[in-house]
């Protein structure tokens, strides 16, 4: 397999678009018990591709096959790829286990992000459910790298459990920080537990913005999102300024199959991030 | 340890978000035998079992209701903080409570006396209407939020 991905390092002429160059792992960190975070770099060196936060990669283990995951690591920092993948199906149980040493073939990176240029000068409602603060991190580099740059800025991520929080000691120093308030709720937690249990949608009214002149992110199971977006739309934050990260089964990524089609947009090309203003009618449509 | 505050309280309208907009007569009866409660961390406000015989207004700090469950620890269920009120098993027979609630960090509540309460809305049912209807919304909000726990969302 090593060598198979080194003809791909060293081959010449025009791979193609599905064509994965080969990263080695780097560093693998066990999140919780069935998710892990991969950094990766491009074999033989290299600054690597940049991406936007919100963008993703499809990255393929070797003889197994390919999976579209989210980018999850600081979009400044270069020569690096941070993948944080839980395992599911054959291919992201495979991507679990890969580790220091071993390679990955990796495409990308794909489709639109989360809008930073929009977000400048505005409060900033970043909500996460589960797995879904990996596509959201990068953006939370960003609005920590460039604070000045926003106004009020909310983080809200729920999780199931304790147990099951991602990034726990990032998320802790980030709660340090006075110039944001980053909020963690989990629905259900044993006596050690002395943090806020319940849903991610019960922390909205108390959310500190001016829903004029707000943006809001989220990611997270769709009913998540859904929800969420209807308590900030109650709040009074425009549908057009709420923004979704969608997923869908992907399998080119570049808007050729069709697999990831949701209504008229193709997910992997319109999206992953899309405006719920476009996408609420398709939400409440069974098996779009 | 639990400890109460000095002196009798004088509910007013500004004492917490539930009462405004109450009548005055009511918020002077209601003073009646309430108390300023403070409980440290860990320290139980009540436990699962117990006759129901407060009605908890939350100032400061946060509580979080606790049931049993099979083959694990207590759970945790829901947290309540500031502004928000809690037990209404007062209200529901056999008026005992079906959780615990356990304080997270250092909390302050106001307890009314809810012998007092039933006493004054058997004589004033008006009164007594409009307190259910202004505890309703809070019930019905828990119910929602259960259901929303219940569609792991958090997946």
């Amino acid at each position: 397999m090593r060598e198979f991905a080194a003809e791909l390092a060293t081959g010449t002429g025009d791979p193609g678009p599905y064509a994965p160059f080969p990263h080695r792992v780097i560093s693998r960190t066990k999140e919780t018990a069935d998710t892990t975070t991969l950094v990766l770099a491009p074999v033989g060196g290299g600054k690597g591709a940049r991406f936007s936060p919100g963008q993703f990669n499809m990255l393929y283990a070797f003889g197994v096959g390919e999976a579209a995951i989210s980018m999850s690591g600081d979009p400044s920092e270069e020569g690096t790829l941070v993948h944080t993948v839980r395992a599911v199906g054959n291919v992201s149980t495979a991507l679990s286990r890969l580790g220091p040493g071993d390679v990955v073939g990796v495409r990308g990176p794909y489709g639109k992000g989360w809008p930073v240029d929009q977000m400048r000068g505005k409060d900033v409602v970043v909500m996460a459910g589960g797995l879904g603060l990996a596509p959201l991190r990068p953006v939370i580099y960003e609005l920590y790298a460039h604070r000045e740059d926003y106004g009020r800025v909310e983080i809200i991520y729920g999780s199931r459990s304790p147990a099951e929080l991602l990034y726990y000691d990032e998320i802790q120093s980030w709660r340090t920080r006075t110039d944001t308030r980053f909020q963690v709720t989990v629905d259900s937690a044993d006596r050690n537990w002395y943090g806020d249990v319940g849903v991610v949608t019960q922390r909205v009214p108390d959310a500190r913005f001016d829903p004029a002149r707000t943006i809001a992110l989220m990611c997270g199971p769709e009913i998540m999102m859904k929800l969420s977006a209807q308590a900030l739309e109650a709040r009074g934050i425009a549908p057009s300024d709420i923004w979704l990260s969608m997923e869908r089964n992907m399998k080119c990524a570049i808007a050729q199959c069709g697999h990831c089609q949701f209504g008229p947009y193709f997910i992997c090309r319109d999206g992953p991030v899309l405006p719920y203003a476009r996408i609420r009618p398709f939400l409440a449509v069974r098996e779009v | 340890m639990t400890s109460l505050g000095d002196g009798p309280i004088v509910l007013t309208e500004g004492t917490h978000p539930f009462l405004e907009r109450f009548d005055p007569k009511f918020l002077a009866a209601a003073s009646a035998n309430a108390r300023e409660m403070r409980f440290e961390t860990d320290e139980y406000v009540f436990r699962e079992g117990e006759r129901a015989q407060r009605f908890f207004l939350i100032l400061e700090g946060k509580v979080g209701l606790e049931i049993e469950a099979a083959d694990r620890p207590r759970l945790t269920v829901q947290t309540i903080g500031p502004g928000e009120v809690m037990g209404w098993a007062w209200l529901v027979h056999p008026y005992h409570w079906p959780v615990a609630a356990r304080a997270l960090k250092p909390t302050r509540a106001i307890a009314l006396d809810t012998f007092v309460l039933h006493r004054y809305f058997k004589l004033h049912p008006d009164v007594g209407y409009r307190f259910v209807l202004r505890l309703m919304p809070v019930i019905a909000k828990r119910l929602d939020d259960t259901r929303v726990q219940l569609a792991d969302i958090h997946a």
